[in-house]
């Protein structure tokens, strides 16, 4: 989404740990600040949201972006290099999307103070590409005006040159060029149209843009006014409306075909996750089956050997198993949100958030959610009202990421025999899937509306939606986003994953008795697991569960690597799968008691970091560990006795 | 919403450009009394300055002309073709940026109620 990005953006200090205040800095003379070694200069890529500043930044740096077709997004002020001809470096700034330069929210704020140079840790920017949406120019040319105003080197970069064309619209760039003072390119970020005159520009020295008549800018309309008048004098087409979007939505905000879309595209990207990742998932077992066997036969026979194949190979190898199925759910969101029609969808999804007492902005954020917690609590920061950026934090941890899909899919395809419901449209497996995700939403949603009615209250604040025109999503953005979530999975498999995994196998086969392992039970991680036992059976749960749990604190998925550890050294998992292995430890009861815990707590040490960073404090992430914690556990013991009861 | 025709036709109501709405006749009309496919001119916007601000920004420009689009289901929020892009606003929000009233005759005393 360009909209997350936009958030994402906005963020810029807060990677480093800290939160700097930009305000606490304005007075003071901007300290010095060290360009890298090699760094000519520094540029940044300044535009009003949605107008392709993310696309254009991966295209000059080579970087990779997340980008997307929503306004208001990118989150962290990203910076990357363009390498110039003569060898040097220039550090490219993409900022977050602004309408114009009088600071009044955060992320306009951090524009403006990054543009003036009031940001201590940043170089102030020795040039600018204002990048704008050419379909557009009347309203997106008002932000031409303080940045011109600014006198620094500026390139008018006119993006979205094809669309332009494609619907009939003309510009003059010559004497949109003269009227502005300073250089304009059109361009195609998406299509790679006119990269090489931006190059140029940051070939050649900059110069100042000369001084032309600006408006008020403190004044909206005056200064629109100026905008249509340099287009009109630019002799500037408008664009015709674009057709299929009007078609589009005339389907997709239909009364009642609107809601009914929305409902058969959740279900269809359900089925798919479900049952088209099943051969893939296959093919990623066989692999990991195959090189296990392998390093069985190949290695001497060692602790070593023992703890490669019972404790990696079992551990981490069942969690690298949900690869496709997490590749597949992200290229679906990848889809949604390039295409535009995530905009509908929040436009569809605002009454329900209106009725809880949040706000249109917490839904970008509650959005981001399905992928990770992570980066939806810090997109919470564009919501300027801390009441409501609260409440959107205390519930982000509620939608269903994507660390809960192994554990979901490897529980109900233990338990769940798959059926069609719908004849092909739905089966059994994908529809408790949708349940779950339903119940962690619907969890989210009631927890707003307590808090909203009670200790955060507030105002309601305007909901401003823009509303894309469709496009096409690009393969490459696609790519990318899959490209950029393998890394992220794989780096936790590598990291976080294998470590418990080795630590717990350790575990396992400590005290030595007579210098030989103990039996897994009476094992450290045995004692560990048979110690919160009685605290769990309630719930369905045996000491293994126990231990899984305990390790799942790290991160969710942590607990199918360590049952998979669990029974490798059992020597289960390689004769019966996983699935077979957990029909040992649950009973039904227990599975859907499993389910409903881990869609309620708050298993995740950076989602708990990251919060005690944005509130600054253990307060919160203490308190909403507390409540997930309880509700998880309430919510797993009555599903444990009411399934045991009734079925 | 009840007493609301959905269907179809953008063009059917052209002709009207507004219409007046709800009981007590003196509220001045707003952009949430446009239905779908009429326009009005903003009169002016009775919101806090930062908030107005920020929608002058996107095109609610007092002489500017509006038209009104589809809404989410349920009526709310409208879709707002302003200024060459298209804007969604519940509403609350709509109820509050006045529309300029044409002179002579045209004014649609229609008892509605909501």
């Amino acid at each position: 989404m360009a909209g997350n990005d936009e958030v994402r953006k906005s963020m810029g200090s807060v990677e480093a740990g800290e939160v700097v205040d930009p305000r606490a800095t304005a007075l003071e003379e901007p300290p010095a600040c060290e360009p890298g070694p090699g760094v000519a200069a520094t540029v940044a890529l300044v535009g009003p949201p949605n107008s392709g500043k993310s696309t254009l930044f991966n295209r000059l740096t080579g970087l990779r972006q997340k980008t997307a077709n929503f306004p208001g997004v990118t989150v962290e002020r990203h910076h990357g290099t363009v390498r110039l001809t003569d060898g040097k470096e220039l550090e490219l700034l993409d900022l977050p999307g602004t309408y114009s330069l009088t600071p009044r929210s955060e992320d306009e704020r951090i524009t403006d103070d990054l543009l003036r140079g009031k940001m201590p840790e940043v170089c102030v920017p020795d040039a600018v590409i204002l990048v704008i949406d050419s379909t557009n120019l009347g309203r997106n040319l008002v932000l031409a005006a303080p940045m011109l105003a600014l006198e620094k080197p500026i390139l008018v970069v006119l993006n979205m040159a094809d669309e332009l064309r494609r619907r009939g619209g003309q510009v003059d760039v010559e004497a949109l060029s003269q009227r502005l003072g300073a250089p304009v390119v059109l361009v195609s970020a998406a299509k790679g149209e006119g990269i090489g005159e931006i190059h140029e520009f940051l070939e050649d020295t900059f110069h100042a843009p000369t001084p032309v008549e600006l408006p008020v800018l403190q004044s909206p309309p005056s200064c629109r006014e100026w905008a249509g008048q340099v287009a009109a004098e630019s002799a500037y087409r408008p664009p015709v409306a674009p057709k299929w979007t009007r078609r589009l939505d005339g389907v997709f905000l239909h009364p009642w075909l609107g809601p009914l879309v929305f409902l058969l595209v959740v279900i269809a990207v359900f089925q798919v996750i479900f049952y088209a990742a099943i051969p893939l998932m296959d093919g990623v077992e066989a692999l990991v089956t195959l090189s296990g066997g392998w390093l069985g036969e190949n290695l001497p026979a060692s602790p070593v050997k023992d703890l490669l194949i019972e404790g990696v190979w079992a551990g981490v190898g069942s969690v690298l198993v949900f690869l496709p199925q997490i590749l597949l759910l992200f290229l679906f969101i990848g889809i949604l949100e390039d295409s535009g029609y995530l905009a509908r969808a929040a436009l569809i999804a605002d009454r329900t958030m209106a009725k809880v007492g949040l706000q249109g902005k917490s839904f970008i954020p509650l959005l981001s959610a399905y992928a990770c917690a992570v980066p939806a609590i810090m997109a919470t920061r564009t919501i300027e009202n801390k009441r409501d950026r609260l409440a959107t934090i205390l519930i982000a941890p509620f939608m269903t990421c994507a660390a809960r899909l192994p554990v979901y899919t490897l529980v109900i395809a233990a338990f769940l025999p798959s059926k069609p419901l719908l004849g092909p449209f739905l089966g059994t497996r994908a529809a408790a899937l949708l349940g779950l995700y339903i119940l962690g939403f619907v969890a989210a949603l009631v927890t707003a509306r307590v808090l909203k009615s009670t200790i955060l209250k507030s105002d309601r604040t305007p909901f401003v939606l823009e509303l894309p025109p469709y496009r096409w999503p690009t393969v490459e953005s696609l790519g990318l986003r899959l490209l950029d979530r393998s890394k992220v999975f794989l780096k936790r498999a590598g990291t976080v994953i294998l470590g418990v995994a080795v630590a717990l196998w350790i575990l396992a086969h400590l005290p030595l008795v007579n210098g030989q392992p103990p039996e897994i039970g009476d094992s450290l991680a045995g004692t560990l697991g048979r110690t919160i036992e009685p605290a769990i059976e309630p719930l369905g749960f045996d000491w293994k569960i126990g231990v899984g749990l305990v390790t799942s604190l790290a991160a969710r998925e942590v607990i199918v690597g360590t049952l998979g550890t669990l029974h490798g050294i059992e020597g289960d998992e390689q004769s019966m799968g996983l699935q077979e292995a957990l029909r040992q430890d649950l009973t039904l009861g227990g599975a859907v008691a499993l389910l409903v815990f881990f869609a309620f707590a708050m298993q995740c040490m950076s989602t708990v970091a990251t919060v005690r960073r944005e509130t600054g404090g253990w307060t919160i992430p203490i308190l909403q560990f507390v409540y997930m914690g309880i509700l998880a556990y309430v919510g797993a013991f009555l599903a444990n006795n009411l399934v045991m009861a009734f079925l | 919403m009840p007493g609301r025709g959905f269907s179809g036709g953008k063009g059917k109501r052209r002709g009207r450009r507004w219409k007046r709405r709800g009981r007590r006749r003196r509220r001045p009309l707003s952009l949430a009394d446009l239905r779908e496919g009429e326009s009005g001119i903003i009169e002016s916007l009775e919101l806090p300055a930062e908030v107005s601000h920020r929608l002058m920004e996107l095109g609610f420009i007092p002489g500017s002309e509006i038209e009104a689009g589809k809404t989410a289901p349920g009526g709310d929020p409208r879709v707002f073709r302003v200024d060459g892009s298209e804007i969604a606003l519940r509403r609350e929000t709509a109820q509050r940026l006045l529309l300029r009233t044409p002179e002579g005759p045209g004014i649609d005393d229609e008892d509605e109620v909501e």
